[in-house]
């Protein structure tokens, strides 16, 4: 493999980790919280699809970045209404989620457009193009660090940038933070934030509305930044990697950045090779394609490292003395 | 004391759950522009007005039946198997390579060896996540969702690599031989003056299937290992403290589910494709987890749940033949299905229950 | 003792606004009464107890105190200010702080992010950690109340993670602090720097509202207290004015006398014989250290203690569903303890049949009818099958008579457990238990949330087994239960039986001594009340050469014990405190005895409840078994061996 190609492939890879980065963290500020998130995919789903039919109904991506993040929220707002208000079955709630995300947004892309269940491709203003970071076209010229910096770190657009920033700043937030504490504190033990005088709904709502922003954002770079345009269910199980990538990651931010790096580069590789050949045998591309959710179930298993998810994930809080 | 009477728990709460989804369906078939009762009268004719449309109906109901028990017993160990869907792709292919490569004298032999290589196939494939959930304690929900996705990867390997005839382009397998072809109701039905179910894939299958729901009934509440499974259900220390070993009842009970889940597609690729195709399943997996949520984890629930969710299959199909309506209206009923009878489950018991104590009181 | 004591009032002189007043405070859970209007006035700068049975309705009180719940009706005043407190924060506000019975700390967090959750100055963190650092430092020296700043909570022992409780509560500048049964899990060194601490914080102008059912720790710790019982409060009176009989007679209300028509037992050859049983939980403690008993045909034994010293897991090893190791022989066999045939059907098909501790937990499947209750545990009986099926009609046919014969109310086998009251419930598993007609039965707690009426029934119904000729293991925190049933008694403290006696040969105070791992009885100077007895006093009776005098002890146990490793001992005494009371035995649900005719609160109304409650209760506070790593010379195993 030349030097180009492997740029090529990392360069793919940052794209493709990108909605995956976005997902994982999303997901991340809710499991912190503790309330699990199996519904990224269909939020993501649904942010995909309005961001792409406002774009292209106004021509503007911007208006569509909002209205996929208002599409997300509001599936959210439904997640945490049933997890937290009405203290239901997170996993059944973020099920029902994925499938009221996967028939609606089809619905109404045949109502609205007519072409299928899908939107109009979208041009111009309706996309976001990449970027040139500054000095990127000058530093072309110099041999091994001038193209890495001109093709591999330049040239994305500003929801790669959005993503990569939101590692670090998630663990500020996390890490550094009165919220970070309060968040973290809600997902271990919540009767010890509620004693202190915390709202635990309050907390985990705000938690669950992070998630539904940062999924919008994910679900509009799928549809207005790496595609051009929705197609139905678009997300392709990305919402589940980003799932395996949380658990992957020990839901930690920088872990998460890892593992979907990570994710995003078994599927750059899937991509663009499709058997890979190693001499003794051939690695089938089906292999590559599952090998996230493979790893994700070693590591689950406690063979290497065990996962252990936030202590109260998953239970309704009920008040008790 | 119990807040409300079982029947209102058994019926009344997925019954208010039901016409919630209906509601909210129909606001959304307002929403596009549509009439949703001439949507719904056009269902009912399509669905349920011929026996083709019947057939069809039956055919989907058959597939969930088998789902809904699959994801029922888990649910009666307090398991949640999300994985149905995997575990009856794997299915599939137990049902292909028997069909395939066993000699099958006739079709009821052949269903027989199928049935027990599907429930084979779609038990190993529940039996991992099962054992790390029962030793590990790696939380089930999520494995079995990865092994869907698994699943999916390695039919896809085993149909383009492995399976798929020579010079043939779509990722199948060869069609079955003759022997293993299953009568569909239009054989079983039909006499030479009235043909019955016509063109409909309805198959003999459904009939296993009912036996299966009687099967599950006789499992869960007839024989000790569904005492088991109940008492494990409903509490992991008083099971152990009767002696009854929670990594042996998670196990079984995750066979028996997957089995069942893998039994499934007895119906779609030896019933009614006759050979293994890349989307066999057709998602029938998750429509379990709906309809054993509304069917209360009962088999008769699951019954009238399946009928109910083939209904709204074969009508959707029709509605996206006549109106601008597609298919996937379906799909978001089944989510509200989900929604109102899963995890707003609370929503519509509280203010019950609440009726139903003021009423006691005033008694 | 007989006479009604009548609430005495004029003890909170006028002059001072009280730091809390409540007035007229109702609280229903239902149809269950939890406060019936209650009244209390605390001065400033005092310790108040508040003492009651479980169940009472102490934590309750204390709970609308704190915001978590909401008076149906009534006030409260906070230095004399009318106050509404509607939740944690307006608490804080007020200047309340709590320390739960179950902490509320987030076991992954430092001690200082503990300390400051909830309470940060601003949304950073680091100038919020930086002050926290040194209130910390500086509430340590002025209270004894030291704590290792950035120890993660979960690694600290229980007396420390208490600490921390207190540390939040001061770090929010609450000058009123309640705490709620502090002591129940802590040792008896832990226990008494807890105290010093409260005194420090007394002396400090802080006001201190104690919760515990503990006499001993009212009589020495609080100047005034209150008695509540059965959601009232019957009486407040001056700590110094009163008598750990007084109070004990306030909180029963009234003598039930508990006595068990029994012919003396005609015991022959043991059935259950026990040896050097000995039990490592999964956090490497060691819970049941060489256990040796035997339980013969035809006699009760009774096993006494406090809540949490090993009573539970050895019924958890005989019952299947602990491993252990040692021996165990039923009629002459052994049995498995680990393994394959270690499981409750191996237990079941060896003819020990067992009532447990919890029967919401352990004996009953709570949703299901009464009849397939009936079956619980003993389902794979070929008796009860039909084929591969379960005969479901003859189940339900015997179930019908099973409840019958026990009395169970209502009759009706197709209801769920559930809907039965306490007493009914454990009429179900006493029923299926005795039933099947076993050769040994293991009871744990049998009268636990129990109304009277069935209590009496059950009691008869252990008698009657016992003079069919089955030999039966009692385990149970009520000494009058224990006193009233048993042939033979057995005090089990810190996973060792400490001797064996006779009921008519012994009495509550020898028991109560044993009871908290004092062996030498006979030479020990027993005070006239144990109540009165001091710190010191107990520990002077610890130190003086605790199991040298074998001969008060005529069992093979004491030289087992004896044989102890030191070693193990002491590194089991510094991971971990002793073991903690089951929580199971605190405070059953409210719903418990409301549903029964004649209700009860767990515990049961007693003989002399003054001196039993204060044996069981509070002795083992100053027990000197497991003291914390600096002390451990009072370790009555080393003694022993220096000795």
């Amino acid at each position: 493999m030349d030097f180009a190609t492997l740029l090529q492939v990392l360069d793919s890879t940052i794209r493709l980790a990108t909605p995956l980065l976005l997902a994982c963290l999303a997901g991340l500020y809710s499991e912190r919280a503790g309330i699990f998130d199996i519904g990224l995919e269909g939020k993501m789903l649904a942010a995909a699809f309005f961001s792409a039919a406002i774009a292209s109904i106004t021509g503007d991506v911007w208006m569509g970045l909002g209205a996929g993040i208002l599409a997300s929220m509001a599936l959210s707002v439904l997640h945490g209404l049933a997890s937290i208000t009405f203290r239901g079955n997170q996993l059944i709630s973020g099920v029902a989620i994925n499938f009221l995300a996967a028939g609606l947004t089809v619905l109404i892309a045949q109502d609205w457009f007519s072409q299928g269940g899908r939107t109009p491709s979208l041009i111009g203003e309706g996309r976001f193009g990449p970027i040139t970071l500054p000095g990127a076209e000058a530093a072309a010229g110099i041999p091994i660090i001038g193209p890495i910096y001109a093709e591999l770190i330049s040239g994305h657009s500003i929801l790669v940038y959005v993503a990569f920033l939101m590692v670090p700043l998630t663990w500020w937030l996390m890490f550094r933070t009165r919220f970070g504490l309060r968040l973290r504190a809600v997902g271990e033990a919540p009767e010890a934030v509620d004693t202190a005088g915390v709202s635990v709904i309050g907390l985990r709502y705000v938690a669950v509305g992070i998630c539904g922003i940062l999924c919008g954002i994910a679900g509009a770079y799928l549809a207005t930044a790496l595609q051009a345009g929705f197609v139905k269910d678009m997300t392709a199980g990305r919402g589940f990697i980003a799932l395996a990538a949380l658990i992957f990651a020990k839901w930690r931010p920088w872990y998460a950045l890892y593992a979907c790096l990570l994710f995003g580069l078994l599927q750059a590789i899937a991509l663009r090779y499709q058997n890979i050949d190693l001499g003794a045998f051939i690695v089938p591309v089906q292999f590559m394609d599952a090998l996230p959710y493979i790893l994700t179930v070693v590591i689950l298993a406690g063979f290497v490292g065990k996962a252990i998810p936030p202590r109260a994930g998953g239970e309704p809080y009920v008040k008790e003395r | 004391m119990d807040k409300m009477p079982g029947w209102a728990d058994a019926v009344l709460v997925p019954l208010i759950s039901l016409i919630l989804a209906a509601i909210l369906s129909a606001l959304v078939i307002i929403g596009i522009g549509e009439d949703p009762i001439a949507a719904f009268n056009l269902m009912v004719d399509g669905a349920l007005m011929r026996s083709s449309g019947w057939g069809y109906t039956l055919y989907y109901a058959t597939n969930f039946i088998f789902t809904g028990l699959a994801v029922a017993v888990a649910f009666h160990a307090r398991l949640f198997n999300i994985g149905g869907e995997g575990q009856a792709m794997i299915g599939g292919l137990g049902v292909a390579l028997a069909c395939l490569y066993i000699p099958w004298p006739n079709w009821y032999v052949a269903l027989l060896g199928a049935t027990v290589s599907a429930a084979i196939f779609g038990a190993l494939w529940a039996l991992i996540p099962a054992y790390l959930q029962a030793k590990r304690g790696s939380h089930i929900v999520i494995t079995t969702i990865m092994f869907n996705f698994i699943a999916a990867a390695l039919l896809n390997y085993v149909l383009v690599n492995l399976l798929r005839p020579q010079g043939a382009m779509d990722p199948a397998t060869a069609k079955f031989p003759e022997a293993t072809h299953l009568p569909t109701f239009q054989d079983m039905f039909s006499t030479a003056t009235a043909p019955m179910f016509r063109g409909a894939p309805a198959n003999v299958t459904f009939f296993l299937a009912l036996l299966a729901c009687v099967f599950v009934w006789v499992l869960i509440w007839r024989t000790r290992l569904g005492y088991e499974i109940r008492a494990f259900g409903h509490s992991e220390s008083a099971a152990k403290y009767a002696g009854i070993s929670p990594v042996k009842i998670t196990i079984v009970a995750m066979l028996i589910s997957g089995a069942l889940a893998g039994m499934m597609a007895l119906n779609t690729t030896m019933g009614e494709a006759e050979r293994l195709v890349m989307n066999a399943t057709e998602g029938a997996g998750f429509i379990g987890i709906a309809v054993a949520l509304m069917g209360r984890s009962h088999p008769l629930g699951v019954l009238l749940a399946a009928l109910l969710f083939g209904f709204l299959y074969q009508g959707g199909a029709e509605l996206a033949l006549w109106t601008n309506i597609p298919r996937e209206l379906i799909v978001v009923i089944q989510a509200l299905v989900i929604l109102f009878t899963g995890a707003l489950d609370n929503m519509v018991r509280m203010p019950l229950e609440k009726l139903f104590l003021a009423r006691r009181r005033k008694a | 003792m007989t006479t009604a004591v009548a609430p005495e009032t004029d003890i909170v002189p006028t002059t001072v606004a009280p730091a809390i007043e409540l007035k007229g405070i109702s609280k229903a859970f239902g149809p269950v009464q939890a406060n019936k209007n209650i009244s209390i006035s605390v001065k400033p700068g005092t310790i108040h107890g508040i003492i009651g049975e479980n169940g009472a309705g102490k934590s309750t009180l204390m709970s609308i105190l704190y915001g978590f719940y909401k008076a149906d009706r009534g006030e409260i005043f906070i230095h004399g200010k009318k106050t509404d407190i509607p939740d944690s924060q307006a608490a804080i506000r007020a200047g309340i702080g709590m320390v739960f019975q179950h902490f509320k700390l987030v076991p992954n967090f430092t001690v200082l992010e503990n300390v400051i959750l909830g309470a940060e100055d601003g949304p950073l963190l680091r100038s919020s950690l930086n002050k926290a650092r040194g209130v910390l430092k500086q509430l340590a020296a002025e209270y004894e109340l030291h704590v290792d700043p950035d120890a993660i909570v979960e690694n600290l022992s229980v007396g420390h993670q208490q600490r921390v409780e207190i540390l939040k509560a001061l770090y929010r500048q609450a000058d009123i602090l309640i705490l709620d049964e502090p002591t129940g899990v802590l040792t008896p060194a832990e226990a008494d720097h807890l105290f010093r601490i409260l005194d420090n914080l007394r002396s400090e102008g802080k006001t201190i509202i104690l919760i515990t059912h503990k006499l001993r720790e009212i009589m020495k710790s609080t100047d005034t207290v209150s008695v509540m019982r059965r959601g009232e409060m019957t009486a407040t009176v001056k700590t110094s004015e009163t008598s750990p009989e007084r109070l004990a007679e306030m909180m029963v209300g009234r003598k039930v006398l508990l006595h068990v028509e029994k012919q003396p037992a005609s015991p022959k050859d043991p059935v259950l014989e026990i040896e050097n049983l000995r039990l490592v939980d999964d956090k490497g403690v060691e819970r049941l250290k060489g256990i040796s008993l035997n339980v013969r045909a035809g006699e009760i034994l009774g096993i006494a203690g406090v809540a949490g010293n090993g009573q539970s897991e050895l019924l958890e090893v005989l019952g299947g569903y602990a491993d252990a190791t040692g021996t165990v022989r039923v009629n002459g066999q052994s049995i498995d303890l680990t393994g394959k045939h270690s499981d409750g059907q191996s237990r079941r098909a060896r003819g020990i049949a067992h009532v447990p501790e919890d029967r919401h937990r352990e004996g009953l499947i709570m949703p299901f009818t009464a009849w397939e209750n009936t079956i619980f545990g003993y389902h794979r009986d070929p008796k009860i099958q039909s084929g591969p099926l379960m005969n479901n009609a003859a189940i339900k046919a015997e179930a019908a008579a099973k409840m019958e014969r026990f009395d169970v109310r209502p009759p009706n086998p197709k209801l769920a457990a559930r809907n039965f009251s306490g007493g009914n419930q454990q009429k179900i598993v006493l029923a299926r238990e005795i039933e099947r007609n076993p050769d040994i039965l293991l009871v744990g707690q049998p009268t636990r949330g129990v109304d009277i009426g069935a209590i009496e029934f059950i009691h008869q119904q252990i008698v009657r087994l016992r003079d069919e000729g089955k030999a039966i293991l009692l385990v149970s925190v009520e000494l009058d239960e224990i006193f009233s049933l048993s042939d033979r008694i057995a005090v089990m403290f810190d996973g060792q039986i400490m001797g064996e006696r006779l009921p008519s040969e012994t009495n509550e105070k020898e028991l109560g001594l044993l009871m908290a791992g004092i062996t030498d009885t006979a030479n020990a100077a027993m005070p006239a009340s144990p109540m009165a007895m001091t710190e010191t006093e107990l520990q002077e009776a610890a130190e003086a050469e605790p199991t040298s005098d074998a001969e008060a002890v005529p069992s093979a146990t004491e030289a087992e014990t004896a044989a102890e490793s030191p070693d193990q001992e002491q590194a089991a005494a510094e991971e971990v405190p002793p073991p903690e009371p089951s929580p199971a035995g605190e405070d059953e649900p409210v719903e418990e005895f409301s549903t029964a005719p004649v209700s009860a609160p767990d515990g049961i109304p007693s003989i002399d409840t003054g001196s039993i409650a204060s044996l069981s209760a509070s002795i083992p506070m100053s027990a000197p078994s497991a003291p914390p790593p600096p002390t451990k010379t009072e370790d009555p195993e080393e003694g022993d061996k220096n000795g």
